[in-house]
């Protein structure tokens, strides 16, 4: 037994200064390995069949010369499948059928699963899928998405479908200024660049799943639940991930790899293609936005009014609440809120980066910009005027909202102040040029999460969580927020994350993992570090102490918590060629004290390329008469790609969150809220048109032009 | 072990002789992740739409997915884990390492293999759809930012990590000994204010 001291000397902290990732090495080289690429003897590869109709049952599937070809070993459907149990609730609710693979004959969308085909090799497999013949019934389908379909109605989600308080159309009559748009958002898909990919195996009668996904314990309690196994036989592994944005959780491919593990008794991979993604993985629902706001002249908001009709499945319930941002950015004695869902032939959407905070701030931050307009009072000034002294619906004190501070530090570092507000009048060549701004915010949260830390004779540190690191740097800012913790260098912690049986841990998601791992991790290693002070002994296996943040968190005094920010775009657009470009952008972001800053920079500016893809390119279009999406793989789908984005920057003001340990709010998702409305009104600024509707594509740049000189 | 469907094949990556069989419809990709072990290298759509399996054939950038593993005999293959000098990183890896070119990592090979043979590209006189003189006598245009967002352009990270690929890319070509220095550090020191 040694005793080890963890130093008393003081040392400059680690959480604030930039590091590199600790696996970063491996990610460069090649090592590092995800899902699909970890080895079993004896590996069989499954293929997924979807459905080619929208709506109806399945007759019959030819699956004997399936069965006879080269290599097959087994078609599951729905005649075969084991049964699944979905009437649970699980960590984040009820579970989504669409992971309930092969459970009955009926077909809800296009791209549904009806049959698994599984092979020796990948290549059989494959072909054996695609010549899998499938007779169906096929029943008219509905997938058309419009602001008035009949059966939109309000429905609540993770918040109220409704708010509202006082007369809106008194208010709004006796406004001085009224701005009544509607706005649209298309489908949009995560797209991860890594598919989702699970192996299963039956290992001395555990299940163990090596899968991509946000959070192991979270999977393996779904995988538990859905095949009425007892949740301690249940090993969800997760090492690398090769990003998620909202899409990787329970999912057909992995309840597919299980059943087939389970009836071959041998390990199954079962990988999505990028086509099936679009089918499988979950989406951003379209949605279509209503905003009315009444304003005295000198720009003081008396009534909002934001209403947002999104779509679900037939078979789930997804709310895409774009409404919700409206509650917390701005009041009006009138202010009225509602999140409308229509059900349609059409897969179940899911949370996707800022679901709700992406297309709600889009609507809501353009319409200020109108406000701003038809006030004539600078885009800035009028959210200063609107600063909300409490929650506008919950009445709560925000617990931090420095929004002006981000818009202050903007407006100096962007050159705002000399910006000339005219709409249409900056020529360059063939260019138009113009600037915009919008507001963000995205709420801050923490759940409850266990985590161990362990101290070694050696005078090393190991801390076990089952987070997920999908890019974030999770594992890096958790060694950082031990190693302050430990009082020691970061060197000498390892992080191990990404293993179910490390205990229950928030997942990945709601920009909440890190601060509710921290927060976890920060006890573990802060508790851990007494215990070697007051001279506890340290056995060869180690000391481990245990943290679990459930009173902690239950303790937090109920408050409006968001981060903010502020985001700024130049643009370039020419209106002979409909051609779009943002020149330069700037996001300033009061979001929690930031662990990495090396990689936190990182994060914000991911989240502004998705603001600038979800603004000039993404959008699933979805054929009305398959139902099915159109050209659904990345030469169809357009993400932003390096020739679209320009110099942008990132950066925070100083914003720590009094309530957490570490001080930490989270910045998964701000980045991208806002953004898309900040080169939208930077291009109404740059050409004098409004584009209401996203993505701003070329031809409607053309036909605004057309219709400008027309007029 | 030759068929009507399959052949005995050998395979040259990163200086090394694999025989091996694989079935005629195995593309290079499939060969390298699925049979080589050589999982470096990715699949992200299996369509040469996103960059992510992009390999060196004889130093020239190409996409895995789109190549059979049959018609790369004789080819020299190299992939990520044959870029590096032993434990010492190749100048593009170290670059994304210290610059955080990267977030969740699954694009980052294909990145870094596309900027090694864009490099070359570059420094070989090709250029790209944004370089102002095309004439052969006029050399290598300045590698500018624009120049590398252009030529990497056929790779994509959805993380959004570009803005720091481009830093460590334009760090990287730096050590390059026919690229020039002032031309690339005037030309990648943006600002926005």
């Amino acid at each position: 037994m040694t005793a080890v001291t963890t130093g008393t000397t003081a040392r400059t902290a680690s959480v604030g200064t930039g590091h590199t990732r600790v696996e970063g090495r491996d990610k460069v080289t090649g090592a590092a390995r995800y899902a699909a690429e970890v080895p079993f003897a004896d590996l069989a590869h499954g293929w997924l069949v979807l459905s080619t109709i929208a709506r109806g049952r399945i007759r019959a599937l030819d699956t004997d010369p399936v069965l006879a070809m080269p290599g097959v070993l087994a078609v599951l459907d729905h005649r075969n499948a084991p049964h699944l149990d979905t009437d649970y609730t699980g960590m984040l609710g009820k579970p989504d059928p669409t992971c309930a693979v092969f459970q009955h004959d009926r077909v809800p969308h296009l791209g549904w699963p009806v049959a698994l085909v599984v092979a020796e090799t990948s290549e059989q497999a494959r072909e054996a899928a695609e010549a899998l013949v499938v007779h169906y019934e096929q029943e008219p389908h509905d997938v058309e998405f419009t602001a008035d379909h009949p059966d939109a109605r309000p429905v609540d989600g993770h918040m109220p479908a409704v708010t509202e308080k006082g007369d809106l159309d008194a208010r709004l009559a006796s406004s001085a200024v009224v701005v009544d748009a509607e706005y649209t958002t298309p489908e949009e898909h995560h797209n991860p660049m890594e598919p989702h990919a699970a192996t299963a195996r039956w290992d001395d009668g555990r299940l163990e799943v090596i899968d991509s996904n946000q959070g192991v314990t979270w999977v393996a309690g779904e995988l538990a639940s859905l095949f009425s196994l007892d949740p301690a036989s249940v090993r969800v592994r997760s090492e690398h991930v090769g990003g998620g944005f909202g899409s990787k959780g329970v999912r057909a491919h992995q309840v597919a790899a299980v059943m087939a593990a389970t009836l071959l008794q041998r390990p199954v991979r079962v990988v999505l293609t990028r086509r099936q993604m679009f089918s499988l993985a979950g989406y951003r629902s379209p949605t279509a936005q209503r905003v009315r706001l009444g304003a005295d002249a000198d720009g003081r908001l008396r009534a909002l009014e934001h209403r947002s009709v999104s779509r679900t499945s037939t078979v789930h319930e997804f709310v895409e609440p774009s409404a919700g941002v409206a509650r917390v950015m701005y009041d009006a004695d009138a202010h009225h809120t509602a999140n409308h869902v229509v059900r349609l032939d059409v897969p179940t959407p899911t949370w996707m980066r800022a679901p709700g905070e992406a297309p709600g701030s889009f609507a809501l931050e353009a319409a200020l910009d109108e406000l701003a307009e038809k006030c004539g009072i600078d885009p800035i000034e009028l959210r200063l005027r609107n600063e909300p002294e409490t929650g506008p619906v919950s009445g709560l004190p925000f617990a931090g909202r420095n929004l002006a501070a981000c818009f202050r530090e903007g407006a100096r570092r962007f050159g705002w102040a000399d910006r000339d507000s005219r709409p249409g009048v900056r020529r360059e060549g063939r260019w138009l040029l113009g600037t915009g701004t919008a507001a963000a915010s995205f709420p801050a949260g923490a759940a409850p999460s266990t985590a161990t830390a362990t101290a070694h004779p050696d005078g090393t540190f190991t801390v076990r969580i089952s987070a997920a690191d999908i890019g974030t740097g999770a594992r890096t800012a958790l060694a950082l927020v031990a190693a302050d913790a430990l009082q020691v260098p970061p060197e000498r912690v390892r992080v191990r994350i990404g293993d179910s049986d490390f205990g229950p841990a928030m997942i990945a998601g709601g920009s909440m993992g890190t601060r509710s791992w921290s927060w976890a991790v920060k006890t573990a290693a802060g508790e851990l570090r007494e215990r070697l002070a007051l001279g506890a002994d340290i056995p060869v296996e180690g000391l481990t102490v245990r943290a679990d943040t459930t009173e902690a968190l239950g303790a937090l005094a109920p408050a409006e918590r968001h981060s903010f920010g502020a985001q700024f775009a130049e643009v370039a657009v020419d209106v002979t060629t409909g051609e779009v470009r943002v020149r330069r952008m700037l996001g300033i972001f009061a979001a929690g004290r930031i662990v990495n800053p090396l990689t936190a920079r990182n994060q914000f500016l991911g989240g502004m390329i998705w603001g600038i893809s979800m603004a000039l390119h993404e959008e699933a279009v979805r054929d009305r008469a398959s139902g099915g999406p159109v050209g659904a793989d990345l030469a169809g789908y357009h993400v932003a790609t390096h020739a679209d984005v320009p110099r942008i920057e990132a950066d925070w003001i100083d914003d720590t969150d009094p309530d957490d340990p570490v001080g930490i709010k989270g910045i998964g998702e701000i980045g991208v809220v806002g953004a898309a409305a900040a080169v939208a009104n930077a291009v109404w600024h740059a050409t004098g048109v409004r584009h209401r509707s996203l993505p701003i594509r070329p031809d409607r740049v053309l036909s605004a032009a057309a219709g400008a000189r027309d007029a | 072990m030759a068929s009507s469907t399959s052949s005995v094949i050998t395979l040259k990556i990163n200086g090394e002789k694999h025989t091996l069989p694989v079935d005629h419809r195995t593309t290079l990709l499939d060969a390298l992740r699925e049979r080589l072990d050589l999982t470096g290298t990715k699949k992200g759509c299996d369509q040469g739409q996103c960059g992510a399996c992009t390999v060196l054939l004889d130093g020239r950038r190409a996409v895995a997915c789109l190549q059979l593993a049959v018609a790369a005999e004789g080819r020299e293959i190299t992939t990520i884990e044959g870029v590096a000098d032993g434990e010492r990183l190749h100048p593009v890896q170290q670059a994304f390492l210290d610059l955080d070119g990267f977030q969740c990592g699954y694009c980052t090979p294909g990145q870094i293999c596309s900027a090694i043979g864009m490099i070359e590209e570059h420094a070989a006189g090709w250029p790209s759809a944004v370089t102002e003189d095309v004439r052969p006598e006029a050399g290598p245009p300045p590698l500018t930012a624009d120049e590398i967002r252009e030529r990497m352009s056929g790779n994509l990270c959805r993380c959004g990590a570009y803005v720091a690929i481009v830093e460590a890319v334009a760090r990287a070509a730096e050590t390059h000994p026919d690229e020039g220095h002032a031309t690339l550090a005037e030309g990648t020191k943006e600002t926005v204010a």
